[in-house]
C-alpha cells in the first residue's frame, strides 16, 4: 500500500466490499450457510439430540415379594428417569433386554428383606445394556441415586444407622436442572461460527479462482492486503450476524441462561471469528477450486470443531496425543469461553487464557495467509 | 497519463520512443511431473508503443505466459523485462496501474449487473466519481451495451460478455492494453465490433495494444506480428513482411462443388504443397517453391482444372514456417485414420443428400425445445444424407448445442419429430445412441487415465469385447498417431492430441453418424487442419457427420449447412447457395461465409425490431 494514496486504497476497498455484498445477497448459498444452517443445526441439536436419559424402560424382577421389595419398586416407579416393568423371572427380563425392550434389569433376589440387614450387602443385582456407553453410565448413576435415597429414607423411618458408610449429598452447580441443552447450545454456536468463518471464506476465495475473476483482480492496482480485507470485512459482518441469530435463538427459543455480559460475548466472538476467517483464507491459498476448498474446510475446521472442541466429548477423557491436537483447534477455546459466559458468568480466570489463545491463533492464521498470498499466479 | 501521437501505420521506422514491452533473454519454466517444461526459451523481443501487436502461434507456444509475465503475474526464471519503461522485478504495482490486461477467461462477476461490474473496476482502478459519468457513457456507446446496464453479466451473450470485459478493462484508459485471445468463442459480428474498438483506441488515444489470437485473418489487421512456437520467436514484423516471402506461391483451383473436398484432400498430400485448404467454392494451394504448380504432377486425372494465382496471406507463411518446424508427420495421419480409403478414391458423390427424408440418417421436423417460457429451439427442420458433412453455424446462444443434445437423445424435444439412423428418438433413444458417436465441446475424457485406459474404457462402455476391442484400440492408436503416447496421461497431452483421442473414443464402436460439437474451438490452425482431414476421410468412408462451429471458414468444408440465430434456421443449403442468398443482389453473392453470416444475422434482427 506504500505507493498508493490512502483515498485510492479506501475507494478500492469499498468497491471490493460492495461487490462482495452484492454477491452475498444474490447467491442464496451464502445466506443459507450464514443464517439457515445455524437455525437448522440449533433446532436439530436443541430439540432432537438430548444427552439426558429420562423415562428409561427397565425391568424389575422380584424373586420373593414382600413389603421391602414393594417399597423399593415404588421408588423406581416414582422417579421420572425410569419406566419400570415388573417381570416374573430373570429369563423373561433377559429376553426383554436382548430385544431392546428395556435398557436395564433390576434383580431383587430372594430373602431381600433379611439380607438388607446383613453386612455382606449387595442384595440388588443390576444388568445394564452397555452398547451406548454414555447412556449406560447415566442409568447406572440414576439407579445408584434411587437405591441410596431408598436406603436413606428407610434408615430414617426405622431410626437405624445407614449401613453404607458414605452419605452422598449431590448438588449440581451452573446447570442445576442438568439440562444437556444448556451446554450443547453454546458449544454448537462455536461449531456454527467455525463453519461460517472458514467454510464460507475458503469457498468464496476458491470461487474467484475458479471463475477467473482472481486473475483479473490481481492485475488491478489493488494490493493483496486490500483484496484480503475486502473478503474479511464482509464475512466478518455476516458471521457476526449469524452469531447474533444463534445467541438470540439460544436465549429465547431454548431458554439457555446468559449469566455473563453481552459485551464479553460479542468481544470474544469477534476474536474467534477472526481466527476462523484466517483459517478460511489459509485454506484458500492451497485450494483453488470450490470442491477442494469445501472438503478441506470440513476436514480441518468443521470436524475438529465438532469432535475435538469439548463441545460433545470431554477433552479430559481423550487420549493424551489427541488432547495435544485440541490445542490448535480454535473452537476449543471458544467452547470454553461460551460455556462460561452462558452458564457461569464473566469468569476472568477462564476467559482470559482462552481469549489469549484465540488472539494468538487469529494472529498466526491471518499473518500466514497475508504472507503466503502473493500477487502472482504461481 | 502520457499520451503520444499515434505513429503512422505501416511505418517501419523503429526509432520512436522506448518500447512498450521489452524482453531480454527471458526464460520461464513450469514444473511438470518430475521435471520442468520450458514455456519460454530465453526470448528477446521489443513491442513498440502506439501499435497493435499481434501474438500468434499454436497452442502451448507460450503466448499466455508471455502476457502474464508482462503484467507481473509471473516472474521470469532468467532475463530482464521492462514494461512502459518500468522494471517488472522492481515495480509490479506501478506496472499494474499503467497496464490493463484482459485474461482469456475474463473475470466478470456474473451475479453483478453490467453497471455494478463497471463500478467495481472503476473503484479498483481509482477513477474519480466526477469522471465516471462521462467515461461510462463513452464505454457503453463504444461497446453498445447502453441498454443492458441493469442486466446481470451472467445473462449476457458470449460476445457481449467479452465487450463488457473490455469495457471494465478500459474504465481508466491505460497506456498499454494486453488482451489474451479476446475474440475466441465470439461470433463474427461481435468480433468485428471488438476490432473496431481496438483500432479506435490505438488511432484516437495512442494506446499500445498487445493481443494474442487464434484467427490468422486477425493477425493481418495488426501493425506488427510476433510468431511464437514452442517458447521461441519464429518471426517478428509487419504481417506484410511475412506475406511477401510467400508471394507467387498461392493458387486457387475451382473444382466442381461435389469434388471440392476430394481435391483438397489429394492436394494436401502432394509433395511440394505446403498447404491446401478449402476457401470459398475452391481450394487454395500454397506451394513450397517458386516454380509454380505442375498440373500433371499434382492432379493427373483432372486436366481441365486451372491453377489461378492469388495473393499470399499471412496464414500461408504461418503454415509454411510451422511446417518447416514440425516436419509434417501429421500429413500421413489422416490417411491412416480411415483404413480402406486410399489416395485418390473419391467419396461417394452419386447420391444427392436429403432428397428422400424417409431413410436419411438424420431427419428433423419442426423440432422445438422450451426452457421455462423461453424457446431455445423453435420449429427447426432439416435432414442430412449418408456420408454428408452437415454444419450448424451460429453465435453463442443460437440453439446449436440444444439441437445437438436433442439429436443425441440427451435432451427430449418439447415438440416435433426427430429421427436418427431411422429410429425415433422418443421411443428408441438408447438404440439410436448405439449407432452414433458424440464428441462434446469440452474435453470429456478422464484426464488422469492414460490414452490406452481411456480407449479401453470407451470400448467397454460401447460393449466391445475380445478381438474386436483389441482391433479397434489398435486402429485408434495407429490411425490417430497416438502410439508413442499410449501410456501418457491424457490430461497432459497437447490440445491437438487430446482432440484426436476424444475423436478416437467417439469412433470406437464404428458409428454411422458422428456428432461433433465445436470440435475445433480453441484449437490452433495447424491442429484444425489435421482435424478436418480426419473428418473428410471419415465422410469419404460413408460416415455421416454433423458438426457445429463458429469458424466461418470451416463452414466451407461442409456439404451443406444451416445458419442458426435465436433458435431458428436463417438459411439452409450448400455454402455457395447461402452466400448467394446473403448477397446484395443476385449477381453479387457475399464475398465470404463470414460476410454472409453477418448479413443474415443483421437482416434477421432488423426484421425482428
Amino acid at each position: 500500500m506504500k505507493q498508493q494514496s490512502a483515498p485510492g486504497g479506501f475507494r478500492r476497498l469499498r468497491g471490493l466490499i460492495r461487490k462482495e455484498f452484492y454477491q452475498i445477497v444474490r447467491d442464496p448459498s451464502a445466506i443459507a450457510i450464514a443464517f439457515l444452517m445455524p437455525v437448522g443445526l440449533l433446532i436439530l441439536f436443541g430439540y432432537g439430540v438430548s444427552l439426558d436419559a429420562k423415562h428409561v424402560p427397565i425391568a424389575i424382577v422380584v424373586e420373593t415379594p414382600d413389603a421391602a421389595t414393594a417399597d423399593l419398586t415404588r421408588s423406581f416407579e416414582r422417579t421420572e428417569y425410569f419406566e419400570p416393568v415388573r417381570m416374573a423371572d430373570m429369563s423373561a427380563a433377559v429376553d426383554a433386554l436382548t430385544y431392546h425392550r428395556v435398557d436395564a434389569i433390576v434383580h431383587l433376589r430372594g430373602n431381600f428383606a433379611r439380607r438388607l440387614h446383613e453386612e455382606k450387602g449387595a442384595p440388588i443385582g443390576v444388568v445394564i445394556n452397555g452398547v451406548d456407553a454414555n447412556t449406560a453410565r447415566l442409568i447406572s448413576g440414576y439407579m445408584e441415586g434411587v437405591w441410596l435415597n431408598w436406603l436413606g429414607d428407610r434408615a430414617r423411618s426405622e431410626g437405624t444407622q445407614l449401613l453404607t458408610p458414605v452419605d452422598l449429598r449431590q448438588r449440581i452447580w451452573f446447570n442445576a436442572e442438568v439440562r444437556s441443552r444448556n451446554f450443547l447450545v453454546p458449544g454448537l454456536i462455536a461449531v456454527i461460527m467455525t463453519l461460517i468463518g472458514a467454510l464460507l471464506t475458503a469457498m468464496v476465495m476458491a470461487r474467484e479462482w475458479e471463475r477467473g475473476t482472481m486473475e483479473a483482480l490481481l492485475v488491478t492496482p489493488a494490493t493483496m492486503g486490500e483484496i484480503i480485507l475486502g473478503k474479511l470485512i464482509p464475512y466478518f459482518i455476516l458471521g457476526m450476524g449469524g452469531m447474533a441469530l444463534s445467541v438470540a435463538m439460544a436465549l429465547w427459543v431454548f431458554d439457555v441462561p446468559l449469566r455473563g455480559s453481552l459485551w464479553m460475548l460479542t468481544g470474544t466472538s469477534a476474536l474467534f471469528l477472526l481466527a476462523a476467517l484466517g483459517m478460511g483464507l489459509l485454506i484458500s491459498i492451497v485450494a483453488k477450486n470450490q470442491f477442494i476448498a469445501g472438503q478441506i474446510a470440513i476436514v480441518v475446521t468443521f470436524l475438529p470443531a465438532f469432535l475435538l472442541s469439548g463441545f460433545l466429548f470431554d477433552i479430559g477423557s481423550m487420549p493424551v496425543v489427541v488432547q495435544y491436537i485440541t490445542h490448535i483447534v480454535a473452537a476449543r477455546y471458544f467452547v470454553a469461553i461460551l460455556q462460561s459466559v452462558f452458564l457461569a458468568g464473566d469468569i476472568g480466570s477462564v476467559i482470559l487464557p482462552n481469549a489469549a489463545a484465540l488472539v494468538l491463533l487469529a494472529a498466526v492464521f491471518l499473518g500466514l495467509s497475508r504472507k503466503k498470498a502473493r500477487k502472482r499466479l504461481e | 497519463m502520457g499520451r503520444e501521437a499515434p505513429p503512422e501505420n505501416g511505418n517501419n521506422g523503429r526509432a520512436d520512443g522506448a518500447a512498450a514491452i521489452s524482453f531480454k533473454r527471458v526464460r520461464k519454466t513450469f514444473p511438470r511431473g518430475e521435471g520442468r517444461i520450458e514455456a519460454l526459451k530465453g526470448i528477446s523481443i521489443e513491442i513498440r508503443k502506439g501499435r497493435v501487436t499481434g501474438l500468434v502461434g499454436p497452442d502451448g507456444a507460450g503466448k499466455t505466459t508471455l502476457m502474464r509475465l508482462s503484467v507481473c503475474l509471473l516472474e521470469p526464471d532468467e532475463g530482464a523485462l521492462t514494461v512502459m519503461g518500468m522494471d517488472a522485478a522492481e515495480d509490479p504495482l506501478a506496472i499494474q496501474s499503467a497496464v490493463r490486461y484482459m485474461p482469456q477467461q475474463f473475470g466478470l462477476y456474473e451475479d453483478l449487473s453490467v453497471q455494478e461490474n463497471l463500478d467495481l473496476y472503476a473503484d479498483l482502478q481509482g477513477v474519480l466519481p466526477a469522471d465516471r459519468k462521462e467515461r461510462y457513457a463513452e464505454l457503453t456507446r463504444m461497446t453498445r451495451l447502453g441498454e443492458f446496464t441493469d442486466r446481470l453479466a451472467g445473462r449476457l451473450s458470449g460476445g457481449m460478455k467479452q465487450k463488457l470485459g473490455l469495457a471494465c478493462t478500459l474504465v481508466r484508459p491505460p497506456e498499454l492494453l494486453i488482451l489474451d485471445e479476446p475474440t475466441v468463442g465470439v461470433d463474427p459480428v461481435s468480433r468485428r465490433e471488438l476490432w473496431n474498438i481496438v483500432s479506435r483506441l490505438v488511432e484516437e488515444e495512442g494506446m499500445s495494444v498487445l493481443l494474442s489470437t487464434a484467427y490468422l485473418d486477425e493477425a493481418e489487421k495488426c501493425d506488427e506480428v510476433i510468431l511464437l512456437h514452442e517458447g521461441e520467436v519464429l518471426g517478428q514484423g509487419p504481417p506484410g513482411d511475412f506475406t511477401r516471402e510467400q508471394k507467387g506461391r498461392a493458387y486457387w483451383v475451382k473444382p466442381p462443388a461435389e469434388k471440392k473436398r476430394d481435391i483438397q484432400w489429394r492436394l494436401s498430400r502432394r509433395d511440394g504443397v505446403v498447404d491446401a485448404v478449402i476457401q470459398g467454392d475452391g481450394v487454395r494451394v500454397v506451394m513450397g517453391h517458386d516454380d509454380g504448380p505442375d498440373k500433371e504432377d499434382l492432379l493427373p486425372e483432372e486436366n481441365d482444372l486451372d491453377f489461378e494465382p492469388v495473393d499470399a496471406r499471412f496464414e500461408d507463411s504461418y503454415v509454411a514456417l510451422l511446417q518447416s518446424r514440425q516436419e509434417a508427420n501429421a500429413k500421413d495421419m489422416a490417411a491412416e485414420a480411415t483404413p480402406g480409403k486410399d489416395d485418390g478414391a473419391g467419396r461417394k458423390t452419386g447420391e444427392s443428400p436429403g432428397d428422400s427424408p424417409g431413410d436419411s440418417p438424420i431427419d428433423v421436423e419442426n423440432v422445438r425445445r422450451r426452457f421455462g417460457d423461453f424457446y431455445a429451439v423453435k420449429d427447426v427442420s432439416f435432414s442430412v444424407g449418408h456420408g454428408e458433412v452437415f454444419g450448424l453455424l451460429g453465435a453463442n446462444g443460437a440453439g446449436k448445442t440444444t439441437t445437438f443434445r436433442m439429436l443425441c437423445g440427451l435432451l427430449p424435444a418439447s415438440g416435433g419429430k426427430l429421427r436418427v439412423a431411422g429410429l425415433d428418438l422418443r421411443r428408441a433413444a438408447a438404440k439410436a445412441r448405439a449407432r452414433i458417436g458424440y464428441m462434446s465441446q469440452k474435453f470429456s475424457l478422464y484426464g488422469n487415465l492414460s490414452v490406452v485406459e481411456n480407449l479401453n474404457f470407451f470400448s467397454s462402455a460401447y460393449n466391445l469385447k475380445g478381438k474386436r476391442r483389441q482391433d479397434r484400440i489398435e486402429w485408434a492408436l495407429e490411425g490417430f498417431d497416438l502410439k508413442d503416447r499410449a501410456d501418457a496421461a491424457s490430461g497432459l497431452l497437447p490440445l491437438g492430441y487430446k482432440q484426436r483421442l476424444a475423436l478416437a473414443c467417439a469412433l470406437m464402436h464404428e458409428p454411422e453418424i458422428l456428432f461433433l460439437d465445436e470440435p475445433t474451438s480453441g484449437v490452433d490452425p495447424m491442429a484444425r487442419r489435421e482435424f478436418w482431414d480426419v473428418i473428410n476421410a471419415l465422410s469419404g468412408s460413408g460416415v455421416t457427420v454433423l458438426v457445429t462451429t463458429h469458424f466461418m471458414e470451416e463452414a466451407e468444408y461442409c456439404d451443406r449447412l444451416a445458419i442458426m440465430a435465436a433458435g431458428e434456421i436463417l438459411a439452409l443449403g450448400a455454402p455457395a447457395e447461402i452466400k448467394a442468398r446473403a448477397g446484395k443482389s443476385e449477381d453479387e453473392p457475399a464475398a465470404s461465409m463470414e460476410e454472409a453470416f453477418i448479413a443474415l444475422i443483421e437482416s434477421s434482427s432488423a426484421a425482428r425490431d
